[in-house]
């Protein structure tokens, strides 16, 4: 059984390796979307910046700071003014570039993250609208803070991760069962376990490889460090990974239609994208957006990549992520063998 | 006698189809069995059932006496109609890549020979010909040297010469003491390599025999055919089956004395007449009244 399992592993592989247009683009692309994000962003911010009020009345944010010229500020458009019950926490998403700027109503002290444009900008207004009567003491951040690269390159490694399965799994089987290559595997003495385990593992592999390969050029370029382990941020990555290849499975587990299977993996990859916190942050997003978010395999990945690579966590830390995604992963399998047809 | 595969009362029907309707036939050890038949009439839908990719509606298939068990799929060898390969693979690398998932092997040297695919063997799959890529499908079928093969028109869409080379290799196969399925719409496929034939159309099989026998059971005349179309009104006073097949008239007869009689007595122009013995295509339009090749 191994030993027909490697087979089809290599035959795969080689497969994968060998088409050369798939392998530079799985490497190049997520190069390229962390270049392209961090010269758009650097010249061009989001048009709406994110701002934490601490506040422990159980006020709206707008009316906890009775201050004429604050009172200008809260005025301002494209600002979201998020309500925070604890200083931590919303210094704690500050930290996190989840959110822009602090503003405490108790000690009238304001916090922003030195590395950030959008800090920058929310500060700028803050003064405008205080009319250099300085209400607000400042505090900011020099090294506790990220780069926003720092920020954006576990997510764009999760969704590289991601694209990379489900198309490599969920799409190419499609196509294996549409050109009868399936079919002709199902006459040789191989079992459907056999055979899917030997894609699961070479897309794994794959995925896995392409990874590290992203991380090293990424970080000559960039001269960043993780500040957790790289074995832990393995760990995870293998774990997203086969999360996602089985939910490939899942799709792939009956259609032959390339069409049908196209679609279905947009239909679930675009959401995950924007929900996952892969580009921007969901904080101050409405409630059921967040909720969404938490069911999407893709947020832990990235959630957990961020808190290997930004704040040093350990796989203990990440118990909660690392249940999740191989729950899911089971749950994904086991529909898809139950679905399955050659 | 002992039958390596024994199929009776198959039925396979798809919505609207009756694919395979009442099949049953025996094959000893040993010899090439052929299903014969034009396109449609159910012989791919018969020998998937029995290679198990398909299930029967109803229906017996016994392989050595007893129900199929995993011992089939490790003791057969299957060519599928139309099979892609997996991209970017060289003919060798597919060629071992199928031969290892089997428990028994065939001996690698002797595969590339039989199969002629030495020139070949570094090459990517995609980058082959037809013919090529047909007897690289073979020798994935042959990889676990199998008992009972199946090929399901294995000539198909291929130029005449490698048409021969396909049949060269199925000949090997047949001296080696194999037992073979075969599948095909050709007449002289079905001719050279089967030792029974059965004719199949509609899901039915409508004669089963060796060649040599159906010949002489049903074929003792011969053909004549004309070019242009005629008066058919005059055939019918000729003691013949007549059809008019692609623009010529084919007139099937025990008498040709008589017939070629009429034609001159009745002032036909007989200029481009062929007169030929029979073969199994004219049993098939003598059977359904339609061509093998329709």
């Amino acid at each position: 059984m191994i030993y027909r399992i490697w087979t089809i592993f290599i035959a795969r592989t080689k497969e994968f390796y060998r088409d050369r247009s798939a392998l530079g683009w799985n490497v190049i692309f997520p190069i390229l979307i962390i270049v392209g994000f961090t010269v758009v962003f650097r010249s061009d911010s989001s048009p709406i910046l994110k701002v934490g009020i601490v506040a422990l009345a159980e006020k709206p944010a707008e009316n906890v700071i009775s201050n004429k010229q604050f009172n200008e500020f809260l005025k301002i458009k494209y600002i979201n003014f998020i309500k925070f019950n604890s200083k931590e926490k919303a210094i704690g998403s500050l930290q996190k570039f989840k959110i822009d700027m602090v503003i405490d109503s108790n000690s009238k002290t304001y916090w922003i993250n030195e590395s950030s444009p959008n800090g920058y900008l929310a500060e700028q207004l803050l003064k405008g609208a205080q009319n250099k009567s300085s209400v607000f003491k400042k505090q900011s951040f020099y090294n506790k803070g990220i780069q926003y690269v720092e920020w954006l390159f576990p997510g764009i490694l999760g969704m590289n991760a991601m694209f990379n399965s489900l198309y490599g799994v969920g799409y190419v089987l499609v196509m294996y069962r549409k050109n009868g290559i399936l079919k002709r595997f199902s006459v040789a003495p191989v079992r459907p376990f056999e055979f899917l385990s030997a894609q699961i593992l070479s897309r794994m592999f794959v995925v896995l490889a392409t990874t590290v390969v992203v991380y090293v050029g990424t970080v000559l370029l960039y001269g960043f460090k993780c500040k957790g382990s790289l074995f832990t941020l393995f760990v995870l990555f293998a774990l997203g990974s086969f999360c996602m290849i089985s939910l490939g499975l899942l799709i792939a587990s009956r259609s032959d239609s390339q069409e049908f299977a196209d679609g279905v993996i947009n239909i679930i990859t675009w959401p995950m994208m924007f929900l996952s916190e892969v580009w921007f942050s969901l904080e101050g997003s409405r409630p059921w957006v967040q909720k969404v978010s938490q069911f999407l395999p893709l947020t832990h990945i990235v959630d957990g990549a961020r808190m290997v690579m930004n704040e040093g966590a350990t796989l203990l830390d990440m118990q909660f992520q690392i249940v999740y995604l191989v729950a899911v992963s089971l749950l994904f399998l086991f529909l898809g063998s139950l679905l399955f047809r050659w | 006698m002992d039958y390596i595969l024994e199929v009776k009362n198959l039925y396979k029907g798809f919505p609207g189809v009756k694919a395979v309707d009442g099949v049953s036939f025996s094959i000893p050890y040993g010899i090439c069995f052929g299903l014969l038949g034009p396109n449609g009439a159910g012989k791919t839908t018969t020998i998937e059932v029995i290679e198990g990719i398909q299930k029967p509606d109803e229906g017996i298939i016994l392989y050595k006496g007893k129900n199929r068990d995993h011992r089939f799929k490790q003791e057969v060898g299957i060519q599928l109609q139309t099979t892609e390969l997996q991209q970017y693979l060289t003919v060798k690398e597919i060629l071992l890549s199928f031969r290892n998932l089997y428990a028994k092997r065939a001996d690698l040297n002797d595969l590339i020979a039989m199969c002629y695919l030495d020139e070949i063997l570094n090459r990517d799959n995609r980058k082959i010909s037809g013919g090529q890529k047909q007897r690289l499908l073979l020798a994935i079928a042959l990889a676990n040297d199998p008992e009972l093969l199946f090929l399901d028109e294995p000539t198909t869409g291929l130029d005449p010469q490698a048409r021969r080379h396909v049949w060269d290799i199925v000949q090997t196969i047949k001296m080696k003491g194999k037992t073979i399925i075969l599948t095909t719409h050709y007449m002289e496929e079905a001719q050279n390599l089967c030792d029974i034939v059965a004719i199949m159309d509609q899901g039915k099989i409508i004669a089963m025999d060796s060649p040599i026998n159906l010949l002489n059971q049903y074929c003792r005349g011969v053909t004549i055919t004309l070019p242009s179309v005629i008066d058919a009104d005059m055939l019918n006073s000729i003691e013949c089956n007549w059809y008019i097949v692609n623009n010529t008239i084919e007139i099937q007869t025990e008498k040709p004395h008589d017939c070629l009689r009429v034609l001159i007595d009745k002032n036909i122009d007989i200029t481009g007449m062929v007169v030929r013995s029979q073969n199994l295509e004219d049993l098939f339009l003598k059977l359904t009244g339609t061509q093998l090749r329709a």
